[in-house]
């Protein structure tokens, strides 16, 4: 064997220590993203999550305007923070919509009296079906979809005060 | 497995009144406590959606429905199928599939309807994608590397 082929198998050795290295300081992302991002909105329509309040389905969102879609639950933790947060964008003139996921008329009602109530529309999704058909994976997630009903960002996570510049900023490029 | 939160989730408190006048070392009152507490909720209410834990009528298509689902991934629990997975959206997703095959659509199509919202990520079926070509290859260039190595061998041995 000559003297150089000997050192091989080290060298193999130290470019597998490099990529555990680097894979354990870059941890890889585990969120999965909706491929449907410059797509049209998928076709639904759902009922309405309380009464009194108009139900969601997506030809409202072809309007010209774009809008804010937010998955939320009354049983989702993360959200009641993010209601905040939406009530801020909705001061900014956001219009914003909502779909419970497997959630009640009266718990929706007590969650939006205890937390606020930012949405324009809700529908109800109690069998995840358009959070599925939106490549949705959890709660809460949130979707611009512009003025002709395509989507053109998905938030996954809730959206964080620190958020707020750059959402609306997607909205303006959405126009 | 049972669906974790996103954020962060607390145990509830439990009230250590009676047990602490038991357990002098406060790791072991920990330890109670953290026995008998309750992780916060983190699933709804409602009940499992109608197909989700019910064989289709037809066997036959509750065999293709069940085939799909072992190839589809947990989007919650990412290393179990859909058809493994106790997370409430798994369920839905089982409704889903039992649901589109009950109404005669093609499990192939949905695996592809499903697919275009969560890309291959989705599917454990093997692809033929690019991104695939270095683990098909491997085999063979291991199996050739192999030959070589064992052809070199033999005939150091017979000089």
């Amino acid at each position: 064997m000559s003297p150089t082929l000997r050192f091989v198998p080290l060298g193999l050795l130290l470019l597998l220590l490099a990529a555990l290295v680097w894979r354990l300081a870059t941890p890889a992302d585990t969120n999965v993203h909706s491929r449907l991002e410059g797509q049209p909105l998928p076709a639904f329509a759902l009922p309405a999550g309380i009464p009194g309040k108009p139900a969601l389905a997506s030809t409202d969102f072809a309007s010209g305007k774009p809008r804010l879609l937010n998955i939320f639950a009354s049983w989702c933790v993360p959200c009641i923070a993010e209601a905040k947060v939406l009530e801020t964008l909705t001061q900014a003139g956001v219009e914003v919509d909502g779909i419970a996921i497997r959630d009640k008329p009266e718990e929706i009602a007590n969650f939006l009296q205890r937390n606020g109530d930012p949405y324009a529309r809700i529908g109800s999704d109690a069998q995840s079906r358009v959070q599925i058909a939106l490549g949705s994976s959890g709660v809460p997630e949130s979707f611009i979809i512009d003025g002709r009903g395509i989507i053109r960002y998905q938030h996954i996570g809730s959206i964080e005060s620190d958020d707020v510049p750059m959402i609306l900023s997607k909205l303006e490029e959405a126009k | 497995m049972k669906p974790s939160l996103r954020g962060a989730s607390k145990g509830r408190r439990g009230n250590p009144a009676g047990l602490l006048r038991f357990a002098r070392d406060d790791s072991l009152a920990f330890a109670i406590l953290l026995a008998l507490s309750s992780p916060l909720l983190a699933d709804s209410d409602l009940p499992p959606a109608y197909w989700s834990n019910r064989q289709l009528p037809d066997a036959h298509q509750e065999a293709k429905a069940e085939a799909l689902m072992e190839q589809i991934r947990c989007l919650v629990c990412q290393g179990q199928s859909i058809a493994d997975s106790d997370a409430e959206l798994a369920g839905d997703m089982r409704d889903l599939v039992r649901r589109r095959i009950a109404a005669g659509e093609n499990p192939a199509a949905i695996r592809s309807w499903l697919i275009q919202r969560y890309g291959t990520w989705i599917s454990y079926k093997p692809t033929a994608e690019p991104a695939a070509w270095p683990l098909w290859l491997l085999p063979i260039a291991l199996l050739v590397a192999g030959g070589l190595l064992v052809l070199r061998r033999v005939k150091v041995r017979r000089r």
